[in-house]
């Protein structure tokens, strides 16, 4: 009798202890990440609730603080993102079939693309850190009101579209920065040869959690930038 | 003597290895659930220690133990630990995590060693929590109610804050494994209806775990953010909305009470049957009256704010949701009463507190629906009546539901009996002094003493002395079996397999478990609650 309850030649290094074999145990870690990503849609839900209570009140202040966002580089980094989206669902695939070399060049430009939504994210908040429109102490308002004098606009509504707008940013932000985290991991160990055909668990769940981080982002995306595009009379 | 020492020869997962490095670095879920034994019934401690303090302070009308700073933290310290460190983790993060694999017949859980990663985030969560209670503690009730918490409250906010966060972490990762060990993990012949009803009960609250959690997280998040850079998003007086922050916070935070209920109904449907020898009357009623509580539980939060300004449409509505949640828990109460309906019953300790458990959860949900009702709640809103309450819920229902677990399974989890004697007598105590402490409670907030204050008019003096004489009371009741535990793990009779001739499968294996718990994997061909098919134990197993 061995010391492991099941017998050992079904279980390879990968198969831990207590699964019966590698089906229960993939199925079991991506319920795992589908659960999670559910958890995490709640997290964000309470955030577009306070946004969506006060869009409706503050709609001016909405609007115009949404002109004041950066489109060129917003519509940039959507498209940075889906093209990681898509490195990524090719990864999946390229770790299913066993192609090492292409996975982790695929993950690698994944991690690119992370790195220069991040980039580019750190530009449009350091342009609203010169405005004076990080929320706080030193927040001012006032560029906004003048450029709009035909609507009325109060500067500590205009301050909760700010709050707002750094709060989802970057919460989302964060959860780019730990998924380049993730994504090192994972090019690391498919550099190693660590994934194969019968085992590549780990790239499928981390490709779950970055489709995520990016679906949140195309819906960021319009909530934040594209209120009300439309020129004033 | 010779047979004792080859009882104990024989591997289970508390001789497999020893050395703190054995306990701390452990994935084994059973070793797991006891390390969040011993952190729990130490906040549990340091919690009871604040409700004697308030309960000292009350024992006159005068403020004169305490200054009323002093008594504004130290009701908020005892909602804070008996909830967040206490109540939610108490009945999953231990009963459940030793038990769940084992009635599955599942060697561990999915995650083991996310597992043991939510006990640290737990124990991390616990020492920030420890630490603002050491440096100056927090104020603003449980409730971290804005603009108070976010603009005028000069205690430790943010590290509470950021402590809540963290033990909510540790609380999704618990039901996180939960649902994925119920769904993926289960013997072959497991199937969903034949599931002990405690496996439905914490599927239920974990759901709810993990769809609440995360919203209490973000409310956090923004009260620390508003706090630290001054938003204005909950802030009045900056168009914030302090309203919106009660909508978010009571999304989970009412949720949350059936994290701490639900489980302990699992355990009492698993008492039931087990002392009445009946099968459980009407398993899919009670399996679905759990589901049903879980998502009712999240269409009632408002019930709260009746009194804080939101429409008289929107009340009526939530005052409607509200009533239905009665329906499921009338549903179980009427269950467990048709089960012992007839039955051979036998007054153990677990069926005692379960006893309890029935009368007191059914007085705590009558007056929910007192609550429920927009005008007599307008009248009690914030004083005793509402105190006493939920006091009856989460006192009289979780914790009585899990001293009965704790009995229940204590040969399991420890190999050993308890002094039967002992425990029918701090049963006893405990619905005694709980009467004592809590009931007079209600007659307080009828007649007007609102709550959270220090002083009261010399009226309610009568009350007050007596609610403080049952707390000490209480406080005997759940010292006792803190004694005979650990007296019985070293002096209690060597428990059998299945001293209580019970029908799950964790009593298909040995007393303590070993390792992997089963050596091989039952297959289930039986339904759930065969008693007609289970000989009775000859005797109740009395102590030494």
């Amino acid at each position: 009798m061995s010391d492991s309850p099941v017998a050992v030649e079904q279980h390879g290094p990968e198969l831990r202890h207590h699964f019966v074999d590698m089906e229960q145990q993939r199925d079991a870690a991506s319920l795992g990440m589908w659960l999670f990503l559910a958890t995490e849609i709640m997290f964000f839900g309470g955030l577009f609730c306070a946004y969506l209570v006060y869009r409706y009140w503050y709609f001016n202040e909405f609007a115009a603080g949404s002109r004041s966002l950066d489109l060129k580089w917003g519509t940039i980094n959507t498209a940075v993102l889906i093209c990681s989206s898509l490195t990524v669902a090719l990864g999946v695939r390229a770790a299913q079939m066993g192609k090492r070399k292409l996975l982790v060049i695929l993950m690698l430009l994944t991690l690119v693309f992370g790195f220069a939504f991040l980039g580019i994210k750190g530009i449009e908040w350091y342009a609203k850190y010169q405005e004076h429109h990080i929320p706080g102490s030193s927040f001012d308002a006032s560029d906004i009101i003048k450029d709009y004098p035909q609507i009325h606009i109060d500067p500590s509504h205009e301050q909760i579209y700010f709050s707002l707008y750094f709060a989802m940013t970057g919460l989302h932000a964060l959860h780019m920065i730990i998924g380049v985290g993730i994504f090192s991991f994972i090019t690391f160990c498919a550099w190693k040869g660590r994934y194969t055909p019968r085992y590549h668990t780990p790239v499928e769940i981390a490709g779950l959690y970055w489709h995520f981080v990016d679906i949140v982002w195309i819906y960021l995306f319009p909530l934040l930038y594209l209120i009300d595009r439309k020129p004033l009379k | 003597m010779a047979t004792a020492a080859i009882t104990a020869e024989r591997e289970h997962y508390l001789n497999k290895e020893y050395g703190i490095q054995s306990w701390l670095l452990t994935t084994d879920h059973k070793r797991i659930a006891l390390l969040y034994l011993i952190s729990i019934t130490f906040f549990f401690f340091i919690g009871g220690f604040f409700a004697l303090l308030i309960r000292l302070e009350l024992l006159t009308p005068a403020g004169d133990l305490v200054q009323a700073d002093t008594y504004n933290k130290l009701f908020s310290m005892h909602g804070q630990v008996m909830i967040f460190f206490f109540l939610i983790p108490s009945i999953p993060a231990v009963l459940g995590n030793f038990l769940v694999p084992l009635m599955i017949g599942a060697r561990d859980l999915a995650f083991p060693r996310i597992n043991l990663l939510s006990w640290y985030l737990y124990v991390i969560a616990g020492l920030i929590y420890i630490h603002c209670i050491v440096t100056g503690g927090v104020d603003t009730g449980w409730t971290f109610y804005t603009p108070f918490s976010t603009a005028f409250s000069n205690t430790k906010v943010v590290e509470a804050g950021l402590a809540l966060f963290i033990a909510g972490f540790s609380s999704i990762l618990t039901g996180l494994n939960f649902v994925v060990t119920i769904h993926r993990m289960r013997a072959p012949g497991m199937t969903w209806s034949r599931l002990p009803l405690f496996i439905w009960a914490h599927y239920a609250t974990s759901i709810i775990q993990l769809l609440g959690t995360p919203v209490l997280a973000i409310t956090l998040v923004l009260v620390v953010f508003e706090r630290a850079f001054h938003l204005g998003i909950f802030d009045p007086t900056r168009g914030g909305d302090p309203l919106l922050f009660q909508h978010l916070f009571w999304f989970y935070s009412h949720p949350a009470v059936y994290i701490m209920i639900l489980p302990s109904m699992g355990v009492v449907t698993e008492i039931v049957p087990c002392f009445s020898r009946k099968r459980i009357f009407g398993y899919n009623f009670v399996a679905m009256s759990s589901i049903a509580i879980a998502v009712f539980g999240f269409l009632v939060w408002a019930h709260h704010m009746f009194v804080a300004g939101i429409s008289l449409y929107s009340a009526l509505i939530f005052s409607i949701l509200s009533y239905l949640v009665a329906v499921p828990s009338a549903i179980k109460v009427f269950n467990w009463t048709a089960t012992m309906y007839k039955g051979s019953i036998t007054f153990s300790t677990p069926m005692l507190y379960a006893f309890g458990f029935i009368g007191l959860f059914t007085m705590g949900g009558l007056t929910g629906l007192f609550l429920a009702a927009l005008g007599i709640d307008v009248h009690v809103t914030d004083t005793y009546f509402v105190v006493a309450h939920f006091h009856y819920i989460m006192v009289g229902g979780a914790v009585m539901g899990y001293m009965a677990g704790m009995h229940f399974w204590w040969p399991k989890i420890s190999g050993r009996m308890y002094p039967e004697a002992w425990g029918r007598l701090a049963a006893l105590i405990v619905f005694l002094g709980f009467n004592l402490t809590f009931f007079p409670q209600f007659i307080l907030g009828y007649l007007g003493m609102p709550r959270r204050y220090w002083q009261y008019p010399p009226e309610f003096q009568v009350l007050n002395v007596l609610s403080t004489a049952g707390s000490t009371i209480l406080a005997v009741g759940y010292v006792l079996p803190m004694v005979y535990f650990l007296w019985s793990m070293r002096y209690g009779k060597i428990a059998e397999d299945n001293p209580w001739g019970a029908s799950g499968l964790e009593w298909k294996t040995a007393s303590p478990p070993p390792t992997f718990n089963f050596d091989e994997i039952p297959e289930v061909t039986w339904e759930a609650y065969d008693y007609e098919h289970i000989p009775a134990p000859a005797e109740v197993p009395v102590e030494r």
